[in-house]
């Protein structure tokens, strides 16, 4: 059990100093995660079999003194729409059923070459569409701090993997929040990179202008060790950026000396639950005694966030699933008669309900007489959103508020009420629209023991300054909320376990 | 029956001569074995994303240019969305917003004269796959390796009246992509396509007709029976006092006829929207100036050049010029030979002839200037006689044979041999005295046919001066 | 302004998106999407004249590529996921004729 309580550096130090084995580290996960999946459901793909070849390999170049690098011989798990060459890839959709992508993405590929060991494909919502992962096919993930409740999402996954011990670190995906709400649900650091800063080359497309591959970690270290492994510009994505400052573990000092920080009001007003408000108001104070400038401002337009959120990741949505089609791969309907009720039975039968919520919204707004009422009416009010962002920046170095309004709800009472579960995305969505670097970290627990994550907004490009103030908080506050799910314990508060 | 006037819009597919795909690195090239030319972009798969050919913008930019059009300078892609299987992802990378070029021209001559022909815009896109389809087994077949393959669309405004201007202003556009170096323009490989847009309208009446598509037509004879055929329908509609409905028509080449495509599946609603994949062009000037820069010469300029350099009939460079294939041929076998008058006649003489007679297009030739040049240096020295020329020539003009191989193996020199030539002749004049004596009797006729026989007794190798001063000096002595 | 979605809407945009609903999903379909529509119609409030709409967050243009070929025979990769195969190609049903 030892090995399980390193975070993925230290664990690297010991691999590298000789004191474990990566073979070892990858059987402490795997044990770990065969203990807990019949409870948690955070894998769809668990690769025993090729992570101990990959362990070997990996071993062999540690010895060789080949990889040398923070994360090399680190088992990790990678969200389940990332394409893994020969590797089952579902989105967790029936309609990827049987999918073996014929290459890998290129964050999954730079996280090799650092020396990573992958484990699996984490579970998810269906192609990344929900808030709690209870929309895959392959049934829902759980909470690990209380498997009645749900572990966020859309990389709920991944998070509860990475809280629950099942690997050292993880990779999510964030479209309108679906790396920093599961974070913030399941008491684990997560970030959601500058949009371009990871290649999105190999990962399936929800929202292609707002998605963007992100770190789950254990803490604040680990997280600025996996984003620099993974940042990189890639010449296969158009929309890749050319960074020249990609060395985020440089940033990890303990220093919010005069650090302006700024709290948008409406981010800690009405709908915010009041056990939510304290943690985060007190995450606060301690960055504030350590130097940093706190004040409470007027954002402006946060609630016009989501309804043009929703428009626009459906639209693009409606266009990126039409490739799904029972013609090139995955799953094709038994019996149909001619092309077009070969489509539509593949496709029915293949989405599950929210993602054909999602397309038929997308494909209504795009269509003949209402594009420019409402996708158009979208994209401008992106633009001024990412003004008011623009003009925040000019006073405050970061911007502070929760990740979301609550902590986990239990399984089941998102999904009666679509409207209800886009508005819990309230805080996360806008840095989406914006483009902006997001990350969240664990600041409290809820009466029932349920984490609580402090979400942190940086200017574009500035994820450095994150992972500052965030480090700074977690070296003042020892780390207290960043340990490992008791998952026996979990087990037993929430009784009925499927 | 009221006079019509038919109302022509022309939207022209050409794909771009590039190496590569307009979006991924597979060749484009043509007439590979299914879906061998395909990668994970081309195909649709999940995680892959596009990234643009620039020589694909720089092609655009050339036509857009040649075509007397406005660079956009902010251009972007939008997605065009449908269904279908040639389609991988069920979307077109396209432009609709912001296309290449805007508001350009070409002049076209027909025999009504002179007009010029308006393009509203000319826009990037990629092209679809192939499908093929399974007589027996009831399916379609799917190959990808056209899937992605750079064109360009250009819509023409409705300026055309007749299937002549139509052919015409095709004939202009494959003109001056072939001189460019951007397309090939071949329409059998369906690297030109044309969909036609047409509405009637009684004559003198300004306000246009309903239009109809007319898709699928793969030659210029397709496009010519097509609009006569969509014309007759409509007028034979409005006759009728009926009306002509707006739709898509698929021309079916073997029937001749065309037939309404529609279904209840097919919404022609493409919901287009930025592709938010590609990032925006911007074209700056320095890069117009560039292109502009390495803009080859067009045929204007050709012409011109042609008046000054070579002493050749203007008609003759008209028609040399016609096609850029056949300019570079003569060109090149110029620079080879030095006698432009002289290539200039065996082009416009025995290869146009042979053309003409195997129904051939220009791009189909396939004999090198090299061969030509050497012929013309045969027949100038006398080592061949001219009807032997003719022969070799259409030897190399099918077979691209070696001239100078090619007459010493077939022994075809001309005979300088004086004694032979002495010793036929004097056989022809003994074997056909009438024709001696009709000859001195005045009748010059009976001199070609004692020609027409020394000839064929010397198997046409001997040099025809040198036989008409033989028989004129044997028969003086007689 | 309430949004009204008619059965005719909802068959469209099926037709569009190549989803079959029941007609229970086609009752819930409307249902949720009028009530989106509503919501995103508070979009309205704003006052965006003159704002160009924003598909690119940042002012990245002009990527390219070479024009020169990288790719080999995909073939065997390209058809090894399809769910039907026949020879070198992707087998569907009929398309035309």
């Amino acid at each position: 059990m030892k090995i399980l309580e390193l975070t993925a550096l230290e664990l690297s130090e010991k691999i590298k100093a000789g004191e474990i084995k990566v073979k070892d580290a990858v059987k402490a996960a795997l044990d770990r995660a065969k203990e807990a999946e019949p409870a948690i459901n955070s894998y769809v793909t668990l690769d025993e079999e090729g992570a101990y070849a990959q362990a070997e390999e990996v071993q062999k170049k540690i010895d060789a003194g080949e990889l040398t690098g923070p994360l090399a011989g680190v088992p990790v798990a990678i969200k389940d729409n990332m394409c893994i060459k020969g590797q089952l890839t579902t989105c967790s959709s029936r309609i990827l059923s049987g999918f073996r992508p014929t290459y890998t993405a290129q964050a999954v590929e730079n996280l090799r070459k650092a020396g990573a060991v992958i484990l699996g494909k984490t579970n998810m919502d269906e192609f990344a569409m929900g808030s709690t992962t209870e929309t895959s096919y392959y049934g829902p993930t759980r909470n690990p701090h209380n498997t009645e409740h749900v572990p966020g999402g859309s990389s709920g996954g991944s998070c509860a993997a990475v809280a629950a011990g099942e690997c050292f670190g993880a990779l999510g995906s964030d479209t309108g929040g679906s790396i920093r709400q599961p974070s913030s649900f399941c008491g684990v650091v997560g970030l959601k990179p500058t949009y371009g800063t990871v290649s999105r080359y190999g990962l399936i497309a929800y929202g292609s202008s707002l998605d963007q591959i992100g770190p789950v970690a254990k803490d604040v270290s680990d997280c600025a060790a996996f984003l620099e492994a993974i940042a990189s510009h890639d010449p296969k994505d158009s929309t890749s950026v050319e960074r020249k400052d990609c060395d985020f573990m440089s940033a990890l000092t303990e220093d919010v000396k005069g650090l302006k920080i700024g709290i948008p009001g409406d981010y800690i007003g009405e709908g915010l639950d009041p056990e939510v408000r304290q943690a985060v108001q007190d995450a606060a104070k301690v960055l504030e005694e350590k130097g940093a400038s706190v004040e409470t401002f007027d954002l402006g337009l946060v609630k016009y966030a989501i309804p043009a959120y929703y428009t626009i990741a459906s639209a693009e949505a409606s266009s990126n699933l039409e490739r799904f089609d029972g013609v090139k791969y995955g799953y094709r309907t038994e019996n149909y008669e001619g092309l077009h009720n070969m489509y539509k039975k593949t496709r029915s039968e293949g989405f599950g309900p929210e993602v054909k919520r999602r397309i038929m919204l997308g494909s209504f707004v795009l269509s003949s007489g209402y594009y420019d009422a409402y996708y158009l009416k979208a994209l401008r009010t992106k633009a001024l959103i990412k003004k008011e962002f623009d003009k925040a920046f000019e006073k405050y170095d970061l911007i502070l508020g929760p990740a979301a309004p609550t902590t986990a709800p239990k399984l089941g009472e998102s999904l009666s009420d679509p409207l209800k579960m886009y508005l819990g995305d309230i805080y996360t969505i806008s840095v989406n629209l914006a483009g902006l670097p997001g990350m969240t970290i664990p600041v409290g627990k809820d009466k029932e023991g349920l984490p609580i994550g402090m979400q942190l907004i940086g200017n574009a490009f500035d994820e450095k300054t994150l992972i500052r103030a965030a480090y700074t908080y977690e070296c003042a506050t020892g780390k207290q909320y960043e340990k490992m799910a008791d998952i026996r314990a979990a087990m037993e508060t929430g009784k009925e376990v499927g | 029956m009221a006079q019509y006037e038919t109302v022509i819009g022309l939207e022209v597919h050409i794909e771009l001569a590039t190496k590569t795909k307009i979006f991924c690195g597979c060749s484009t090239e043509f007439g590979s074995a299914p879906n061998t030319h395909t990668c994970p972009v081309c195909t649709g798969m999940p995680g892959s994303l596009p990234v643009l050919n620039k020589k694909v913008v720089e092609y655009a930019m050339a036509l857009g240019l040649a075509t007397n059009c406005r660079i956009t300078q902010v251009c972007k892609f939008d997605r065009k969305n449908y269904f279908y299987p040639d389609n991988p992802q069920n979307y077109q990378i396209s432009q609709l917003y912001l296309p290449i070029a805007r508001d350009g021209f070409v002049e076209i001559e027909t025999a009504a004269g002179k007009k010029n022909v308006r393009i509203h815009e000319m826009h990037m896109e990629e092209d679809a796959g192939k499908l093929v389809h399974d007589e027996w087994d009831d399916t379609s077949l799917v190959d990808y390796n056209r899937s992605g393959v750079p064109l360009v669309e250009i819509v023409s405004e409705p300026d055309m009246r007749s299937s002549d201007e139509v052919i015409a202003y095709l004939e202009k556009l494959r003109m001056t992509a072939q001189y460019l170096g951007v397309s090939d323009c071949k329409l059998q490989e369906g690297s030109m396509r044309a969909d036609v847009n047409l509405s009637v309208r009684r004559a003198g009446t300004e306000e246009l007709g309903t239009r109809t598509e007319m898709k699928n037509l793969n030659s210029f004879k397709a496009i010519a029976h097509a609009i006569e055929g969509e014309r007759a329908r409509q007028i034979e509609l409005l006759e009728a006092g009926k009306e002509v409905v707006q739709e898509t028509r698929r021309w079916d080449d073997n029937k001749e006829s065309s037939y309404a495509m529609r279904s209840k599946e097919d919404a022609q609603d493409y919901r287009y929207f930025p592709e938010p994949d590609l990032v925006p062009v911007v074209i700056s000037d320095e890069w117009i100036r560039e292109v502009k820069a390495r803009q080859p010469e067009l045929r204007p300029e050709k012409l011109e050049r042609y008046s000054r350099e070579f002493d050749i009939p203007r008609y003759d460079a008209e028609l040399i010029t016609e096609s850029k294939k056949v300019a570079d041929l003569f060109e090149k076998t110029v620079e080879l030979c030095g006698k432009p008058k002289k290539v200039s006649n065996w082009i416009m003489g025995e290869m146009f002839r042979l053309m003409k007679e195997r129904g051939m297009e220009a791009e189909e030739l396939a004999f090198s200037p090299e061969n030509l040049a050497k012929l013309i240096d045969l027949a100038d020295t006398g080592t061949i006689s001219s009807s032997v020329a003719k022969k070799v020539f259409e030897k190399i003009f099918t077979d691209n044979v070696d001239p100078e191989k090619y007459v010493e193996e077939q022994g075809l020199k001309t005979v300088n041999d004086e004694g032979a030539l002495r010793a036929a002749v004097e056989k022809v004049l003994a074997d056909n005295p009438q024709a001696v004596a009709d000859y001195k009797g005045g009748k010059q006729k009976a001199f070609g046919a004692l020609m027409g026989q020394s000839m064929r007794a010397m198997k046409g190798k001997a040099d025809p001066a040198s036989v008409t001063k033989m028989i004129k000096e044997l028969l003086e002595k007689q | 302004m309430a949004n009204k979605i008619s059965d005719e809407t909802i068959e469209y945009v099926g037709i569009l998106a190549k989803l079959e609903l029941s007609d229970e999903e086609k009752e819930e379909a409307k249902a949720d999407m009028e009530k989106m529509l509503d919501y995103i119609d508070t979009l309205n409030e704003l006052d965006t004249t003159g704002i160009e709409p924003m598909s690119h967050v940042f002012p990245v243009n002009n990527v390219f590529r070479e024009d020169v070929v990288t790719n080999g025979d995909g073939r065997e990769e390209t058809l090894e996921n399809a769910p039907q195969r026949k020879e070198d190609s992707f087998e569907v049903p009929r398309t035309i004729g």
